[in-house]
């Protein structure tokens, strides 16, 4: 397991694709309103992928979150490719995520009413950059990459769990963003298909220059990643 | 098709059941408003042709004299009697000719035809009855009324063409005093009788006219009623009915003669088909009503269960303003269907509405329901339906676009 220190005086901004720094978190209201994040900063570079790591509680969820722009901070800034975003309104969190952030949640989160084909054009057919047979065929190319190409008319119902996240990491990918986030991608899976799921996502990501962030619990997996972030109570150690 | 229409596509036919529930709804809701409108305008448009058929869309009557008077107190004092203004009207109208002359000079006007009517006693082989003569030229009066249309004997009006002493006798009359074409009837008026040949039997779908109206030439009219000169009224026809009002107003303006249109002469019985329309409309209203809250329950139950698509939809680049469209697209499409369905639905049952027998011979005459095909009933039923389906959907539709999706993820991942 190999930790990096980040060093960002060191390092060229265009070389991070995302950055945070001191950001705060509250969650809930009144008496049960606790401190979930209390100044984390962040760095992460393209082509590299990083482990945050941490009892349930400390805080890696909902920091992944507001990486990703689900959710706002109560302080801090974020930059996404160096676009300061963390005062930015609703349309432009958006925006962002679609063109530069993708999603891989823990329970696969696949529309079951589409085909595998559909779930992975649907960010595409968003963005609208490409052409409908251009979205098309990038879509089976990266079911093909993850080993589904004989079922992409499948719907979500009709695949199974690791296969159900699979489509996930392809669909992720889909817009070829610069950020991968992923939270708990292997949690709901078995061994065998965790390490497929993980190598997907890994080789997939760095072959592409993009930075993979991931939320785990498991020390496997974490192991692996280039760099590993521990958390404990809403701060990294 | 755009991404937010085949994602509401999909959402909707994944909830077969609750969207057959809203698309029934709408369905019956389009179709009930539609067979509603067009029993209930039925009767009133019946009534109203009938009217305009038979005695024109104007009647120019009696002539105006202005009666405004004023006096001065005696002595001075500077108290003034004023006695109301108010206008008397002779009996009447007095120089047909110019009167025609000068309606025909309105755009609106088709025809202009004067009558002279009186009251008589005739009598058959059968028996005696009290009948009203309505002394007219045929040409004139062919282009004011659809006499023409309305006999019901063989021949036409070409027998009372023919020949000065021929009538033409309503249908009740002729019932009653059991008269067939090319019977005598005896008429009496003021202290003379004549005798005329009937030429034929007319039916005019109102009870009151076929049980008391004769048509009979005008000069042999005059001459009968010892009227010489003048007429009792002028009718008109117009081109646009429904502007009788307006033109009726500006006529009695130029010409010094009371004016009424045909709103005006049968505002009662207008005023029961309004008080009916209303009715109607506050009972098509509730079905649409029903409609549009079950359109509401369908989408609060997708949005309840589509919480989770809707979070990855926004993580995925989907604006909040895609996410209201995707539901209003839902609410869109069942509308499209359901006006579509309801439409065909509504025509349908109007249509075998109109094969029910249903024998009415009073106000007017009818065998069968009398129903109105209107295309103004299908814009109406469809619109009320869009405006209240669209408002209902708008609620679940904007309250799905405000769920965060940081929180709907942190639900589910707890």
């Amino acid at each position: 397991m190999r930790t990096l220190v980040s060093a960002p005086s060191m390092v060229s901004a265009g070389e991070f694709a995302l950055r945070c720094t001191g950001l705060q978190r509250y969650l809930g209201e009144g008496e049960g309103r606790v401190h979930v994040l209390k100044g984390v900063s962040f760095e992460a570079r393209r082509g590299q992928v990083y482990a945050i790591v941490g009892p349930s509680g400390c805080g890696k969820s909902t920091l992944l979150y507001l990486l990703g722009l689900l959710d706002q901070p109560d302080g801090g800034a974020i930059e996404i490719n160096g676009q300061p975003m963390s005062n930015s309104d609703d349309v432009a969190r958006t925006a962002a995520r679609g063109a530069h952030i993708g999603f891989v949640f823990q329970f696969h989160f696949l529309m079951l009413e589409f085909t595998a084909l559909e779930n992975v054009m649907m960010p595409m057919r968003k963005l609208g950059r490409l052409a409908p047979a251009a979205m098309e065929a990038r879509a089976r190319s990266l079911l093909e990459a993850v080993g589904l190409g004989a079922k992409t008319h499948r719907l979500g119902t009709q695949l199974s769990g690791g296969e159900q996240q699979r489509v996930a990491v392809a669909r992720a990918l889909a817009n070829q963003p610069s950020i991968i986030l992923a939270d708990e991608p292997t949690g709901n899976l078995d061994v065998k298909n965790s390490a497929l799921v993980f190598d997907l996502l890994t080789n997939l990501a760095k072959d592409n220059g993009q930075a993979v962030i991931l939320v785990t619990h498991n020390p496997e997996i974490a192991q692996r990643c280039d760099v590993t972030r521990p958390m404990r109570d809403g701060l990294f150690v | 098709m755009s991404p937010n229409l085949r994602i509401a596509f999909r959402f909707l036919t994944a909830k077969k059941r609750a969207m057959l529930m809203s698309l029934s709804c709408t369905v019956l809701g389009v179709g009930l408003f539609i067979v509603t409108q067009a029993t209930t305008s039925g009767f009133e448009e019946f009534f109203v042709n009938t009217l305009l058929g038979t005695d024109g869309a104007i009647r120019i009557e009696d002539r105006k004299q202005s009666t405004m008077q004023s006096m001065e107190a005696a002595g001075g004092s500077g108290a003034h009697i004023l006695q109301r203004e108010g206008v008397k009207y002779i009996e009447g109208v007095e120089e047909p000719q110019l009167i025609k002359d000068a309606v025909r000079n309105f755009a609106n006007v088709r025809g202009v035809s004067a009558v002279l009517r009186g009251n008589v006693q005739v009598t058959s082989s059968f028996k005696s009855d009290d009948a009203q003569i309505f002394g007219i030229k045929l040409d004139e009066h062919r282009l004011v009324s659809e006499l023409e249309r309305k006999i019901t004997t063989p021949g036409g009006l070409g027998k009372f063409l023919e020949s000065t002493s021929s009538v033409l006798v309503g249908r009740v009359l002729a019932d009653r005093l059991q008269l067939r074409v090319n019977d005598t009837i005896s008429v009496n008026a003021r202290g003379e009788s004549r005798r005329y040949n009937v030429a034929g039997i007319y039916e005019s779908g109102s009870r009151d006219i076929d049980k008391t109206r004769i048509y009979l030439d005008l000069g042999e009219a005059r001459s009968l009623l010892r009227r010489p000169t003048g007429v009792t009224f002028v009718q008109i026809s117009l081109h646009e009915p429904n502007r009788a009002r307006e033109d009726a107003v500006h006529m009695e303006d130029v010409l010094g003669h009371s004016v009424r249109p045909w709103q005006e002469r049968e505002k009662e019985w207008l005023s029961v088909f309004r008080a009916l329309r209303v009715s109607s409309a506050i009972t098509v209203t509730v079905f649409t009503l029903i409609a549009s809250l079950a359109m509401f329950n369908t989408l609060a139950m997708i949005v309840l269960e589509k919480t989770k698509d809707i979070a990855i939809l926004r993580s995925m680049g989907y604006e909040r303003r895609d996410i209201t469209q995707i539901f209003l697209w839902q609410a869109a499409i069942v509308l499209a269907i359901g006006a579509l369905l309801g439409g065909l639905f509504g025509a349908v049952v109007t249509w075998g509405v109109s094969r029910v027998p249903l024998p009415i011979n009073t106000l007017f005459k009818t065998q069968t329901f009398i129903v109105s095909w209107s295309a103004w009933h299908y814009v109406q039923a469809i619109s009320t339906a869009v405006v209240m389906v669209m408002i209902a959907s708008l609620v679940p539709a904007r309250r799905a676009a405000r769920l965060e999706p940081g929180d709907i993820v942190r639900g589910t991942a707890q």
